[in-house]
């Protein structure tokens, strides 16, 4: 799915989550605020508990905020019926999951073509396109295979072809690797990255790995159901290799506001070695980050 | 969702525990193939009876004393043979009236004896009730005259009598007194559990001898025709009150017998179909529950089912159609069973069996509607499901 031009993929303005535990509330998001543009490549990051699923879950319109403004693909949620909902789930959003979650008795290309079916589009061309986007994450080969007759690693780029079928705006990866040896890890990653280069698609993903996350142009540090930093930081790795021509070449990172501009708007000096590479960190609207610094991810090994 | 792609999705969710949705299906298919056959049992005992009814004679008009009424005592009979004759000159023609006086006996032959029903009727029965003779002769009107000991028995009596000799010429001894066999009826079979060919028909008038009593139980007569049928009862009603007027008397002709009986046997019916109904009832309960366990199992996909876009109601039809589809298979199967059954007892049995269209177009609508009632609730579970709690489930 394109959006509109500056249209950004998701926006969330002071979002909050609020459980109700036995008449308790408890609250997980504590006034989230940021934004994510198309083809963006942004890693989330934070400890175990801090919040990272219950926020992805919100930015793919699976659960709605109990407070603040979040407007998916151009769409305020809180406008949006449950079937609405749901048919801007199927459009906008692409889930991977780190349990893969595919249906066990169905085969690779049916589960790919599962988001299709929901889309009213006939049995011969939902099979056609999921095959396709099987091709383009190298299963083109595995069509009809179950997903116990796959790896796991298979498995997630199964999970990953069923997220991208529908040509959503987002990927929403939750520990997409988590479930994965280092090598195998390493290609579904490769694999995201790639898919997110190529096609524009915004990536967002979650990841306890600091390596990993280095990878991404951006790094969203959540704690606590707060964002504890939102920085990007520019580095010739894999991850922005076919970036938009505007990113390459601005390995330094910049600051960034809420309302402020995208990636596409780069500034900020020029050169810069891996080792010297800034490290800025914003602090979430009206809010002040504590702790900036010392638990934030390390940009390394660039070179 | 396309609603065929819907049925796809639940058919494959069937077949994937082929065992469970067997014997969920188990529970409708007891429950249709009760109602279908006990339907048809009810059925074919009211056209069996209706059809023996009819075989008495048509145009038959029974008169008796008092109110024909369920319910009601009944009345020792006024009549004698005066009366009958006083009937004959109504009716135009003595051929058409018959009587009855009849009482239970024992009927000895040798050293074998037979409980039966003993008739003391006019020569006229087998032309008013439509009897017809195996062997033998009937009764003559001399025969009635003469009070002449002289009996026909029923086929199941000349049996039970006469295993391995011809009854005709052989005496038997009714309450001590001697008559001489001279027919043997054409078997009529059973009607009601109860055997038809289980009598004797000997003269009236020797009945009255062997009993002492000069009464006759009831007339009947064969009208002349169906049209007038009505007034000729009224007509032999009146003259019979003239007679006798401290005492009611009834005309009741094969028509209105008819209706009894069908009234009771329809009631009878549809208290079966109820009976059967009750367990078509628990099988939906069963569906119902194996629906929630199914939704239970499934919570995962349907969390990931909605998170790639399946909206409430698509996961909502998704498993209706799950439950109409065991019901609607479990129906079928049901009603194959139940036909099956029917015939299976129509013919290996006594009790006599029907199928009517309409008891299987209702059994298999009603376990089409049972899979929907018992299918909303697991359904609307389901497509309630909150997506994040459904995806995290185990
Ligand atoms: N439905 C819920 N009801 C109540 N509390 C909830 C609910 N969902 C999440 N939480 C709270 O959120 C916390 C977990 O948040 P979340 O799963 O988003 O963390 P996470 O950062 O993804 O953790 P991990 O890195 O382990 O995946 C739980 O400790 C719980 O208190
Ligand atoms: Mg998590």
């Amino acid at each position: 799915m394109t959006l509109p031009v500056g249209v950004p993929a998701i926006e969330a303005v002071d979002v909050s989550r609020t459980y109700q535990l036995d008449g308790v509330s408890v609250p997980a998001l504590r006034g989230v605020s940021f934004t994510i543009d198309s083809g963006e490549y942004v890693a989330v990051v934070g400890p175990s508990g801090s919040r990272k699923s219950t926020l992805m879950h919100l930015l793919g319109g699976l659960d709605r905020p109990t407070d603040g403004r979040l407007v998916i693909g151009g769409r305020d949620v809180a406008t949006l019926s449950a079937p609405e909902l749901a048919t801007l789930r199927n459009e906008t959003i692409g889930f991977v999951f780190q349990a893969f979650h595919l249906l066990p008795r169905t085969s690779a290309v049916d589960n790919v073509a599962l988001p299709l079916v929901y889309r009213g589009i006939g049995a011969r061309q939902r099979r056609d396109r999921a095959a396709a986007t099987l091709g383009r994450v190298g299963l083109g080969h595995r069509l009809h295979h179950r997903p116990s007759q796959l790896s796991g690693g298979e498995q997630q780029r199964v999970a990953i072809a069923r997220a991208l079928v529908t040509d959503p705006a987002v990927l929403l990866a939750d520990e997409p690797t988590g479930n994965l040896d280092s090598a195998t890890g390493e290609a579904v990653l490769e694999l995201l990255e790639r898919l997110n280069a190529e096609s524009g698609v915004a990536l967002v993903m979650v990841t306890h790995d600091q390596e990993v996350a280095a990878r991404a142009r951006r790094q969203i540090a959540v704690r606590d159901g707060r964002v504890r930093s939102d920085a990007i930081h520019d580095r010739p790795l894999s991850g922005a290799v076919g970036r938009p021509a505007t990113l390459d070449g601005a390995p330094s990172a910049e600051p960034r506001s809420v309302s402020g501009s995208g990636p596409g708007h780069p500034s900020g000096g020029s050169g810069g070695a891996a080792g010297a590479t800034g490290r800025l960190s914003r602090p979430p609207s009206g809010r002040t980050a504590e702790g900036v610094g010392g638990d934030e991810p390390q940009a390394g090994g660039g070179s | 969702m396309r609603l065929a792609e819907a049925w796809r999705v639940a058919l494959d969710a069937l077949r994937a525990n082929r065992m469970r949705s067997a014997l969920t299906m188990l529970g409708v298919i007891i429950g249709v193939a009760s109602v279908v056959l006990l339907v048809a049992i009810g059925t074919g005992t009211k056209q069996k009876v209706e059809q023996q009814v009819e075989g008495l004679g048509s145009n038959l008009l029974l008169v008796v004393p008092g109110k024909l009424d369920v319910g009601t005592a009944p009345v020792v009979s006024p009549l004698t043979l005066k009366d009958v004759d006083a009937v004959s000159r109504v009716v135009g023609d003595p051929g058409r009236v018959a009587v009855t006086i009849a009482s239970g006996a024992t009927a000895r032959a040798g050293a074998r004896s037979d409980f039966t029903t003993v008739q003391g009727v006019l020569e006229t029965t087998p032309t008013v009730f439509t009897r017809s003779l195996a062997r033998g002769r009937y009764l003559t009107g001399a025969d009635v005259d003469t009070s002449r000991r002289v009996a026909v028995l029923g086929a199941s009596v000349a049996r039970a009598l006469f295993p391995d000799r011809d009854p005709l010429g052989q005496q038997i001894a009714l309450a001590g007194v001697r008559f001489r066999v001279i027919g043997v009826f054409t078997p009529l079979g059973q009607s009601l559990g109860v055997d038809r060919d289980d009598e004797v028909h000997i003269p009236v008038t020797a009945a009255q001898r062997l009993w002492g009593t000069q009464r006759v139980d009831g007339i009947a007569v064969k009208a002349p025709d169906r049209e007038r049928i009505d007034q000729l009862g009224d007509r032999i009603v009146a003259e019979l009150s003239r007679r006798h007027p401290d005492t009611e008397f009834s005309a009741v002709t094969q028509q209105q017998i008819l209706g009894v009986l069908g009234d009771i046997l329809g009631v009878l019916t549809g208290v079966l179909a109820a009976i059967a109904g009750i367990s078509l009832l628990v099988g939906g309960v069963g569906v119902s529950n194996i629906m929630l366990v199914s939704v239970r199992e499934r919570t995962r996909e349907i969390g990931l089912r909605k998170a790639v876009g399946a909206r409430p109601r698509d996961i909502g039809v998704q498993f209706l159609l799950e439950a109409v589809l065991l019901t609607s298979i479990g129906g079928l199967t049901g009603m194959g069973l139940g036909v099956g059954t029917a015939l299976l007892v129509d013919t290996v049995s006594p009790i006599p069996a029907a199928i009517t269209w309409w008891s299987l177009a209702l059994a298999f609508g009603v376990s089409a509607a049972v899979g929907i009632v018992f299918g909303v609730v697991p359904a609307q579970r389901a497509g309630r499901l909150d997506p994040v709690v459904a995806l995290r489930a185990e």
